[in-house]
């Protein structure tokens, strides 16, 4: 006979959504599962290795779909392993975006300020520091230095790293092998572990159903180690409460999945997804160029030649996070590594005579790797992304052991979308084609479509249910009890990199989170200090959460 | 560092390396080379090891090579056939085509309305990944045996315990303004 284990809170996914839910409530007194579909690794299992195998495929996922390929985190900790720890606050005009809706997107209560103190807590938390130049990689400085002479300004960007252990090795998509990202391996989720919440890795959830009490039966299989397509066993575990933090690819299409079981889901429900407006240029630099135009030589006399060096984003412009422009034209800049192994093929050869992409010419465009510059774009999108019918199992139909997957994403830029890329390509270009100083064409989106590493809004919070598929306290529409705090919840585009926004809001989520818990019985409170012990970040919410904790 | 051919079915081998030669092309590893078109110097996709990247357990690609390789071969009949070319019947039809023929097939194959598109893509894909990542292999072990990609792209090599440190990484100097509006934690206002 089969038995089904039951527990309070049963949260699906462990990158920020699910980390940080699941340490306030297992602090707060919770019975706390976490089921992670990846691997859990640590820090010496994050190999400086490109073989099929490595943890650059273990924790990685990049899941081709129709039009717009998503890139993301599959392992304990989610996309903070495998992320480049950049970690701006989303400006304020993101939050009076309206967007495809023609009204404001998100919920009206929340806005900068009052995310504020929220984003407080999670800089506390992992921590997040400021940068100097001193900690800005030669791929930062040209960069930084370029937008100066185009006349505009260029910020160090906020981050979760420890500079004294950082090596700049640039193999942050890997993991980090020297524990200088702050990822949730090291704050939130051991904290959650001494608190006696438990994590199990290779647990993929499949779908929900409901149980008698008025809870929520998991359904998940467990994967292979290694051939991620290989189920070894499956159950199910009964909840009070529900999180769903499986990330903006993966949340609606557990929905999706459930809706036979627990009845029709809320419109929104894998609609409104949005890329956060990403695209990438690439830039060959003219090392020369760097020297006489921009005065810089490295310490051996290279002027540049320092695209493997260094730790992912370091600098940004921020010029065009102007709330006056119209929507659409807002964005930020971001100085970018992008490694080996998908990090090459998308990048175009300038005035190519034949193909753009591959070939003779884009032979000979890799041996200039050493003086490629990337630069990022995140922009205003349209929320375009809507999801197919769901897999079989997952939310992808794994093509590879590991990391390569087909999924049911359908994505057409709109001309909103489409404007704001093509004028952030001709802003790359004003800032690194003038003086001669390199060659810049934008990635292909005629390989794998758009791309993004920010999966957003597929499952989102605001305050109009026909739009929205989460209330302001991030509980799923029609569904008490179902909670959603991963990338998916946020309402669209943020023009930043998305993860401290994410992180802000999961903190600011779980108060109501607790109250949902305590009136089925649950006996949790709210009110955990950081995860290293820290109180300045609790001391500034706790007026605030009685208004979080309202039904 | 030549990729291991299979004895039983050389003409498919050759057909897909020269698919991964038109993705990233490379020098001839002999004169008698006819999958590899040679048109650019240097080893390319084939002799990074495309087709062991192709055939990968991990990859997932393997059980459709054969079929892939028929099918290329059957397009490359047809589009022989559209040209007015004539193909060498010693070696696979795909293999006969000069390499901007090939690269013209290839374009259409890879291009946004064809039915195999996916199939083409994914092979580009770990052609490329051959190149740029030697994923086959441990990337220390690649760099020490000169992996042709590798070694193009100036891909620098780690310390001695086989990780990578740069402890020189900075101008260390301040090199833009700030934006005004920037907030005490460091973001955007």
């Amino acid at each position: 006979m089969t038995v089904t284990e039951s527990t309070d809170v049963l949260v699906v996914g462990s990158g920020f959504g699910g980390a940080i839910t699941a340490y306030h409530l297992a602090a707060g007194g919770a019975r706390v599962v976490v089921l992670e579909r990846g691997p859990w690794l640590t820090g010496p299992d994050f190999d400086h290795d490109l073989k099929f195998g490595s943890s650059s495929t273990r924790a990685f996922d990049f899941v081709i779909g129709d039009g717009m390929s998503v890139l993301g985190g599959n392992c304990v900790g989610g996309g903070s392993v495998v992320y480049f720890a950049a970690m701006p606050r989303a400006p304020r005009f993101v939050f009076e975006r309206q967007g495809s809706i023609g009204r404001r997107m998100w919920p009206a209560v929340i806005s900068r300020d009052t995310l504020e103190p929220w984003y407080d807590r999670v800089a506390e938390a992992l921590p997040v520091v400021r940068q100097e130049w001193k900690d800005v990689p030669f791929s930062g400085g040209v960069f930084g230095a370029a937008c100066d002479r185009a006349g505009r300004t260029a910020n160090p960007v906020p981050v979760a790293v420890d500079h004294d252990k950082c090596t700049n090795c640039n193999w942050m998509m890997s993991g980090c092998r020297f524990d200088a990202k702050r990822s949730l391996l090291l704050n939130y989720l051991p904290a959650a572990l001494a608190h006696g919440a438990t994590i199990r890795p290779l647990h993929e959830v499949q779908h929900l159903s409901r149980t008698d009490d008025g809870g929520y039966r998991v359904h998940y299989t467990v994967v292979d180690d290694t051939d991620y397509r290989v189920v070894v066993d499956s159950g199910t575990i009964d909840a009070k409460i529900v999180i769903l933090a499986a990330g903006a690819g993966a949340t609606p299409v557990i929905l999706q999945r459930s809706e036979p079981h627990l009845g029709r889901m809320p419109a929104a429900v894998g609609r409104y997804f949005s890329g956060n407006g990403e695209r990438l240029n690439t830039a060959i630099v003219n090392e020369d160029r760097v020297r006489d135009v921009l005065g810089l030589s490295r310490p051996d006399g290279v002027p540049y030649e320092g695209y493997q060096i260094g730790k992912g984003p370091c600098v940004a412009t921020w010029d065009r996070l102007d709330g006056s422009l119209p929507e659409y034209s807002r964005f930020s800049l971001e100085q970018l590594y992008f490694p080996p192994g998908f990090g090459t093929i998308l990048a175009q050869v300038p005035d190519a005579t034949g193909p753009t992409w591959f070939g003779a010419e884009k032979k000979e465009l890799l041996r200039t790797w050493r003086s490629w510059l990337t630069v990022f774009t995140m922009s205003e999108d349209d929320n375009e992304g809507v999801f197919g019918p769901p897999p079989e199992r997952g939310n992808a139909t794994r093509l590879s052991q590991q990391m390569l997957a087909r999924g049911a994403l359908r994505y057409r830029p709109t001309p909103n979308t489409l404007r704001g890329w093509a004028e952030s390509d001709a802003a790359v270009r004003d800032i690194l084609e003038r003086d001669g100083l390199s060659r810049v064409m934008p990635w292909t989106n005629e390989v794998v479509g758009a791309y993004t590493v920010h999966p957003l809004a597929s499952c989102r919070i605001g305050d109009d249910p026909t739009t929205s598929a989460l209330d302001d306290r991030h509980e799923l529409r029609n569904h008490p009890g179902i909670f959603v705090t991963d990338g998916a919840a946020v309402p669209g585009a943020l023009t930043v990199n998305p993860a401290m926004t994410i992180a802000a809001l999961a903190e600011r989520s779980v108060p109501g989170i607790v109250q949902a818990a305590r009136e089925r019985g649950v006996d949790v409170t709210y009110g955990a200090p950081a995860p290293d012990g820290g109180t300045a970040g609790r001391r500034a919410v706790l007026p605030l959460v009685d208004n979080l904790s309202r039904q | 560092m030549q990729s291991v051919l299979p004895a039983a079915d050389p003409a498919r081998a050759m057909t897909l390396e020269a698919y991964a030669d038109t993705i990233l092309p490379g020098e001839k590893r002999d004169p008698d080379d006819r999958a590899v078109a040679g048109v650019s110097t240097g080893g390319g996709a084939v002799a990074s090891g495309a087709l062991d990247v192709l055939r990968t357990e991990e990859g997932g690609m393997g059980p459709a090579l054969d079929t892939l390789a028929d099918l290329l071969n059957d397009h490359a009949t047809r589009y022989a056939g559209e040209h007015g070319l004539t193909l060498d019947p010693a070696v696979p039809p795909f293999v006969a085509l000069a390499y901007d023929h090939r690269v013209a097939l290839v374009g259409q194959l890879v291009a946004a309305d064809h039915p195999e598109r996916e199939a083409w893509v994914s092979v580009a894909m770990f052609s490329t990944i051959a190149f740029d990542a030697a994923a086959h292999l441990h990337t220390v072990d690649a760099l020490a045996a000169g992996h042709p990609g590798l070694t193009t792209m100036g891909y620098r090599g780690p310390d001695a315990d086989g990780l990578w440190r740069f402890p020189s990484f900075s101008y260390g100097r301040v090199l833009a303004r700030p934006h005004p509006d920037t907030t005490p934690s460091g973001s955007p206002a």
